[in-house]
């Protein structure tokens, strides 16, 4: 398989799970504020803080609200890191691909991308529960044309591969909004509004029915167990790394739990790491900085995958790859 | 072929009462009927079912076809908008009919014709005999736009140059074929007449079934075994790439489709380089070979350090390993200058000259500007004439004399004059026309046609080709940037209906 081509499926897996788990991010926080008791503006700020955006946020709005940060992550055009942006993403690396893909994932992406570009910003603030489960079925309804309609082959493992390795960091990054969120004093520690919290932390991941059939109280090292630890939870981060790796190395031929490639040694790292994981050192090291490592490494999973299949070059032009793939 | 921008609309095909009762030929070679009442033999069977079908058949036929076309997205891309928005080629249902007997001479004065030109591009790139046998003259050669030094010498796989040829072909008033141009570069549409070719079958089943019309649907076999032909001897599974400009480029989708429909990969110039000697791919596993590249770029933009160093389309050092003979390119560089509409004229000569046989298929007569006498008569007659650059296509760079101003005349004589090499003239023709459906009722509509012709160690045409049409009332231009649709093209059983 040409390495433009699997480069375009496994971005145009990334952008699509990205954006489906910022709108859910997004969705979970509007029903959040409603019932806390202070002001949302705190909450808001934390949500653009996990996204990577509170610079580029504060340059345009004056104050986190709710209407402007849902302006600011779905519909801003000059946003890179908008549910907009990233679904325009998302259909040009797929329509540089049709013949590769099928025409009912083409289309389903189309239809996505064309919800998105015909709803007006007001339509999405007037109803916008209404607005973010249709995105969220959108995506769900892609994930499963991919799978029903093209062959199990190469070009399906790299958008599997691309889709997982986004979804279990996207989860990590959902974590960390409770770490911006400063409680109003030490005594809320195990209150109804922390524990509210961390409910919403689990509801943007989809979590919270799973979880409570699996640790039943909410409580937060079970919350962080669950959702970067657990095997069976399709978001958690170890699942997602675990299936990632299985698309890998169906890609490269090579057995599981070996490498021939950074992009295998990078993600056998990862996935031997959260396999000997417990939640108690997680918290005990700081969640944050765990968090903030766990970003690292994924980028280097990145990198890898990207020398290795994407970055190609013969051998005598080998030292100018450039910068912009690393 | 050109971009276009309009939409197929569906209101033109819903109408009331859908007989030919009031159809009119207006004097010029209508391909379905002789006169007003008296259907050709050829066309009686396809007259015979449109007039049988009730209002409501036809509207859902046209429903169809038109999902169908929606459905397959054969499109071209618009430039400039972000939206991504993809058009559909118009499409009229009604098929154009040739009868085989009538057919079998067009395609042996194309196998003729292409025969001559690659005995031609291959000798004016070695020896230039009909050169020097003062047969063309050599300035015309050293000015040709699309002559390329590069080539000189050049001995490319299988002594093919030009491996896909769409000559355009016209009938003038008594019906005969002329060939109007050749297009030996890079041609395009024939995913179009692909496409034409499904949604009729699906449109009209029975009729067509009934109507025992030759196949078209091998092309692409056809194409990859043409490909094929020219990979080194010995080798079992020649690696073929099509080689695109990008997604961006308005003929993509053909692009794509043909790679598609072959099962070969789909390649940009980035994809693509020069390894040890061989063009290689970029994959997934590593580097690998390729060995016969379908080319959809011209000739400037396939190689910056042979041709145009400004390209970021092409692959550096392409061309070199082309020279070596360690990767094939179809069509091969520098046919441009058989392209060219003033060498045109010297066809039938060339054909004379290198087979030793009169030319089957006449040309358009044309005047040349740069001969004293043919600009004389053009300068005084331009009212009258079509005006042609000599290396402009898509319908652009061109005068069609009486339906143009006095202004646009006057500044043509200026172009002629000025650059009398760069002008062609051609009497104005009446071109043949064809029934399209038309706000409830038929009329009759200009049209051309191109076949395509595929060389490997013999020339193969294919049965009919992509009808273009004029779609506005009178036009004769049928470029789809300037208002033109398709047809699908039937070559059916059956003798010649004109003299």
């Amino acid at each position: 398989m040409l390495s433009r081509v699997a480069d375009a499926i496994y971005w145009m897996a990334r952008y699509l799970e990205r954006v489906a788990d910022v709108a859910r991010l997004i969705d979970v926080n509007l029903t959040l504020t409603l019932d806390l008791p202070d002001e949302p503006e705190p909450q808001w700020r934390a949500v653009v803080t996990t996204t990577g955006d509170i610079d580029a946020f504060t340059a345009v709005h004056p104050c986190p609200t709710a209407d402007a940060v849902i302006d600011f992550l779905v519909f801003d055009q000059e946003n890179p890191n908008s549910v907009y942006r990233g679904l325009r993403a998302a259909r040009e690396n797929a329509r540089s691909v049709r013949e590769i893909i099928s025409s009912e994932v083409w289309e389903q992406i189309n239809r996505f991308y064309l919800l998105v570009t015909n709803t007006r910003y007001s339509a999405a603030i007037d109803a916008p529960s209404e607005f973010f489960e249709q995105v969220r079925i959108s995506s769900h309804l892609i994930e499963g044309v991919i799978d029903g309609t093209m062959s199990h082959g190469e070009a399906w493992h790299f958008a599997r591969l691309g889709r997982l390795l986004e979804r279990g960091e996207q989860t990590a990054r959902l974590l960390d909004t409770k770490y911006f969120l400063l409680l109003p004093s030490p005594e809320y520690i195990g209150s109804t509004v922390d524990d509210i919290q961390w409910s919403a932390v689990l509801r943007s991941a989809s979590a919270f029915e799973m979880y409570r059939k699996r640790h039943g109280r909410v409580e937060p090292q079970r919350v962080v167990e669950f959702l970067l630890l657990d095997r069976y939870f399709p978001r958690a981060t170890h699942h997602c790394v675990i299936q990632a790796d299985e698309s890998l190395h169906h890609v490269s031929g090579s057995p599981v739990g070996t490498f021939h490639n950074a992009a295998e040694r990078e993600l056998g790292r990862l996935r031997g790491e959260f396999a000997f994981s417990e939640a108690s050192d997680i918290m005990s090291g700081g969640l944050h900085e765990y968090l903030d490592q766990l970003q690292t490494k994924f980028g280097r999973v990145g990198t890898g995958i990207q020398k290795t299949f994407f970055g190609l070059r013969p051998a005598a032009t080998d030292d100018i790859t450039p910068a912009a793939n690393e | 072929m050109s971009r276009h921008y309009l939409p197929i609309t569906l209101s033109c095909y819903i109408f009331v009462e859908m007989t030919f009762q009031a159809y009119e030929t207006d004097g010029f070679f209508d391909e379905y009927f002789e006169n007003v009442s008296l259907p050709r033999d050829h066309a009686r069977l396809v007259v015979d079912a449109i007039n049988a079908l009730d209002v409501g058949d036809l509207q859902r036929k046209q429903h169809a076809a038109e999902k169908v076309l929606l459905q397959m997205g054969i499109t071209f891309n618009v430039y400039g908008d972000s939206g991504g928005a993809e058009r559909i080629f118009p499409f009229d249902a009604l098929p154009r009919i040739v009868p085989q007997a009538e057919w079998l001479a067009v395609e042996r004065g194309l196998s003729q014709r292409v025969t001559a030109l690659n005995h031609f591009i291959d000798d004016i790139y070695h020896d230039q005999r009909i050169v020097k046998d003062r047969v063309v003259p050599a300035d015309l050669i050293a000015s040709a736009a699309g002559f390329r030094p590069q080539c000189v010498g050049l001995n490319p796989s299988r002594g093919v140059w030009c491996h896909v040829t769409g000559s355009d072909l016209v009938r003038d008033r008594d019906g005969t074929f002329h060939v109007l141009e050749d297009n030996i570069r890079t041609p395009s549409g024939a995913s179009y007449m692909l496409g034409n070719r499904v949604v009729i079958k699906r449109t009209f089943p029975r009729l067509f079934s009934a109507a025992r019309v030759l196949p078209v649907a091998d092309y692409a076999n056809r194409l990859r075994s043409a490909l094929e032909y020219l990979a080194p001897d010995g080798l079992p599974s020649p690696r073929i790439v099509v080689l695109t400009p990008g997604m961006y480029n308005s003929a993509y989708y053909e692009h794509s489709f043909l790679a598609q429909q072959m099962g070969v990969d789909l390649v940009e110039g980035s994809d693509l380089v020069i390894d040890d000697g061989y063009v290689r791919m970029r994959t997934t596993r590593g580097l690998e070979r390729v060995d016969v590249i379908y080319r959809r770029i011209d000739d400037d933009f396939i190689d910056p350090e042979a041709f145009r160093p400004d390209s970021m389309l092409g692959v550096p050092g392409l061309f070199e390993v082309y020279r070596s003979g360690r990767v094939a390119l179809a069509n091969a560089p520098g046919t441009g200058v058989a392209d060219d509409k003033v060498i045109y004229a010297y066809v039938p000569a060339m054909i004379r000259y290198y087979l030793d046989e009169d030319a089957l298929l006449p040309n358009v007569p044309t005047y040349l500007c740069w001969r004293d006498v043919d600009r004389r008569h053009v300068l005084a007659n331009i009212e009258s004439l079509v005006v042609k650059a000599a290396n402009e296509s898509g319908g652009y760079g061109m005068l069609v004399g009486p339906a143009s101003t006095r202004a646009e005349c006057e500044e043509f004589r200026r172009r002629v004059s000025d650059n009398p090499r760069n002008y062609i003239a051609q009497p104005t023709l009446a071109l043949s026309r064809v029934p399209v459906l038309c706000d409830g009722h038929f009329e009759g509509r200009h049209v051309d046609l191109r076949p395509y012709i595929l060389m490997t160690d013999r020339p193969y045409v294919t049965p009919g080709g992509l009808t273009r049409v004029a779609l506005q009332k009178g036009s004769l231009v049928v470029n789809s940037s300037q208002g033109g649709g398709s047809k699908d093209t039937w070559i059916v059983p059956g003798e010649a209906t004109h003299a």
